[in-house]
């Protein structure tokens, strides 16, 4: 069987159940084209070794019989998640040599569930940035190409989802704290899933904003989302805000049958200056489920215009006391200093060598605004909001709704470098529609619809119920079959 | 708009430990102040009477019994450390 590694995890399962792949030979495909693709920049510290020995561990305990879905499947992990012995930078100068000495247990439960590390994926600094520009690794690169231009694969997710759309991996582990799985999953045509905040665990994860962070599967297709989820979510006594909660069997869920099910369209999600085509991409995909046989219904989610400020506080204020660890005594880099120089010039140096410009600019206007004289100004009402935003939520989801249909992002992959000029605040409005299902702690899933008339993938996003991510996968497998998407990019690289 | 002048800037940068160079300070400060303006739009939502969110979903902090769950991994706790000295973290005078 040739091209190995464009198989999805659920062919790729049923191959190694049946016996005729191993996963050493899985495994060797994507090592072979991860190898051939360092144009793209995805895999950013390889680990060939480990995939190699893991990968037939896999093999024998497949052998053996009974072996879990994920079991013998190659994937790549975000290098914000921390693997034991294995560089965990989160993509910044200041985590620079580090080598954990524990695994997430996210990452952890991957691999007791079989599945095979190739390696450790490209972000924005800190998962801080919508374009993989933060990044001290350089650019991760879409593998969708129109013209001379290199786009970019969203953010901060980014290696994951070039990864996973060039087939270099069955699948990757995303982060997503105000839209970083979904909107790369949407840049890329590839499918990625926030859970429920609390589903994933979310201890060894390098923390961003406790409070928004969740991780997440990054998909070729919405079953293998489900199986991959299964084998992430879980209760763990080492994050307090970890759901013990039954995770129930996602791919099971994915029965095809929406009938009788009501899909909210949030006018506010209609924007002014929504390019026509996005527009005409989301009335197609109410289409799609109301032929499925879904009640199309229009709902008003009245606070979402605020949505962006209010995430643009309280995620810098969570980061900067999150990111106040960094201090050169621990861990990381440590600046050289000069002759007098005392433990404050230690910290402030340390950091301003450490911290890329994006981080930097996060960690000050969260220390701004929880400072003495603006907490409440800022913080406090920020919060406020914040619970108004839950509150639209939870007034449609009373009204009967069971999923919500919104575009995934405001336009299709923008060219590298595009940005540069525009104030921060630019770069910000490409969370505008996944933002608020964080400041909601709700499951929001991203997936291929269709192309734009340059050839670009574009995407669609359900936001489900709370802990119903069974549903809305298969709201979303629904989905995913009516529009018919395949399209992949032409190598280039 | 919310105006940062350079002293507010410096003072932020010097609470969140970051040296910032003199000549880079007004181009914070202007940054700061794009950013603090877009979040004024939160000054036209009434907030009257509104909790401020502590806990995304509705959850107690569980308790657990106040036990040692691990310990003499010191090596491992310092495998890290820019410098480590003798079994700590070693820095520069703190106290003069």
């Amino acid at each position: 069987m040739s091209d190995l590694n464009k198989l999805t995890i659920a062919e790729a399962r049923d191959h190694l159940r049946s016996g005729d792949v191993t996963s050493v030979a899985l495994t060797e495909a994507c090592l072979a084209a991860i190898e051939g693709a360092g144009k793209l920049n995805a895999f950013v510290h390889h680990t060939p070794e480990i995939a190699l020995d893991r990968a037939k561990a896999a093999d024998a305990r497949i052998k053996a019989g009974d072996a879990p879905a994920m079991c013998g499947i190659p994937v790549g992990i975000k290098d914000l998640f921390c693997t034991e012995g294995v560089a965990s930078q989160a993509a910044s100068r200041i985590l620079q040599g580090f080598r954990p000495e524990y695994e997430s247990t996210v990452s952890a439960q991957l691999r007791d569930a079989g599945a095979v590390m190739l390696g450790k994926l490209n972000m924005d600094e800190f998962a801080m940035g919508s374009s993989n520009e933060t990044s001290v690794y350089g650019n991760a690169i879409n593998p969708w190409k129109i013209d001379a231009r290199d786009l970019t694969p969203g953010g901060s997710s980014g290696g994951s989802a070039a990864a996973v759309a060039a087939d270099l991996c069955l699948a990757a582990t995303g982060t997503d704290t105000g839209g970083s799985i979904r909107q790369p999953a949407a840049f890329t045509g590839t499918v990625g899933i926030k859970p429920t905040y609390g589903r994933c665990s979310r201890w060894g994860i390098v923390a961003f904003a406790s409070s928004l962070d969740q991780a997440g599967p990054m998909t070729k297709t919405v079953r293998d989302s489900a199986i991959m989820l299964q084998a992430m979510c879980g209760h763990d006594p080492k994050d307090s805000t970890s759901a013990e909660l039954p995770v129930p069997d996602f791919e099971a869920m994915l029965t095809g049958d929406i009938r009788g099910t009501k899909i909210g369209i949030p006018r506010e999600y209609r924007l002014d200056a929504m390019p026509a085509e996005i527009a005409a991409l989301w009335d197609k995909g109410a289409e799609m489920l109301r032929d499925a046989g879904a009640e199309i219904v229009d709902i008003s989610l009245p606070h979402t215009k605020y949505a962006l400020p209010a995430y643009y506080v309280i995620a810098p204020a969570e980061a900067s006391s999150n990111l106040a660890r960094y201090d050169g005594v621990r861990y990381g880099h440590r600046a050289t200093l000069g002759p007098g120089d005392g433990i404050t010039q230690m910290y402030e140096k340390t950091r301003a060598e450490g911290f890329g410009m994006e981080v930097q600019r996060r960690v000050m206007i969260g220390t701004y605004v929880l400072s003495a004289g603006f907490y409440d100004a800022y913080y406090n009402r920020a919060r406020k909001v914040r619970t108004l935003i839950k509150r639209d939520f939870e007034a449609v989801f009373a009204q009967g709704i069971d999923a919500i249909l919104t575009p995934a992002t405001p336009s299709a992959a923008f060219g590298l470098g595009e940005m540069a000029d525009a104030d921060p605040v630019e770069m910000y409005l490409n969370d505008v529609f996944t933002v608020t299902v964080n400041l909601a702690g709700l499951p929001g899933i991203a997936l291929p619809a269709g192309l734009d008339a340059k050839g670009l993938p574009l995407g669609l996003q359900l936001i489900g119920r709370p802990w119903e991510e069974g549903a809305l996968l298969n709201t979303a497998h629904v989905l995913e079959a009516a529009s018919g998407f395949v399209s992949k990019p032409e190598k280039w690289w | 708009m919310s105006e940062i002048d350079l002293e507010t800037a410096r003072k932020v940068a010097h609470l969140a430990r970051i040296a910032v160079p003199q000549e880079n300070l007004p181009a914070l400060a202007q940054e700061l102040s794009q950013i603090l303006t877009f979040m004024e739009e939160l000054n036209e939502v009434d907030v009257e009477g509104v909790e401020p969110m502590t806990s995304v979903t509705p959850m107690r902090l569980k308790r657990r019994k106040d036990g040692v769950t691990d310990g003499d991994i010191q090596a491992r706790i310092l495998s890290n450390a820019p410098d480590a000295r003798e079994g700590f973290f070693a820095v520069p005078k703190v106290v003069e």
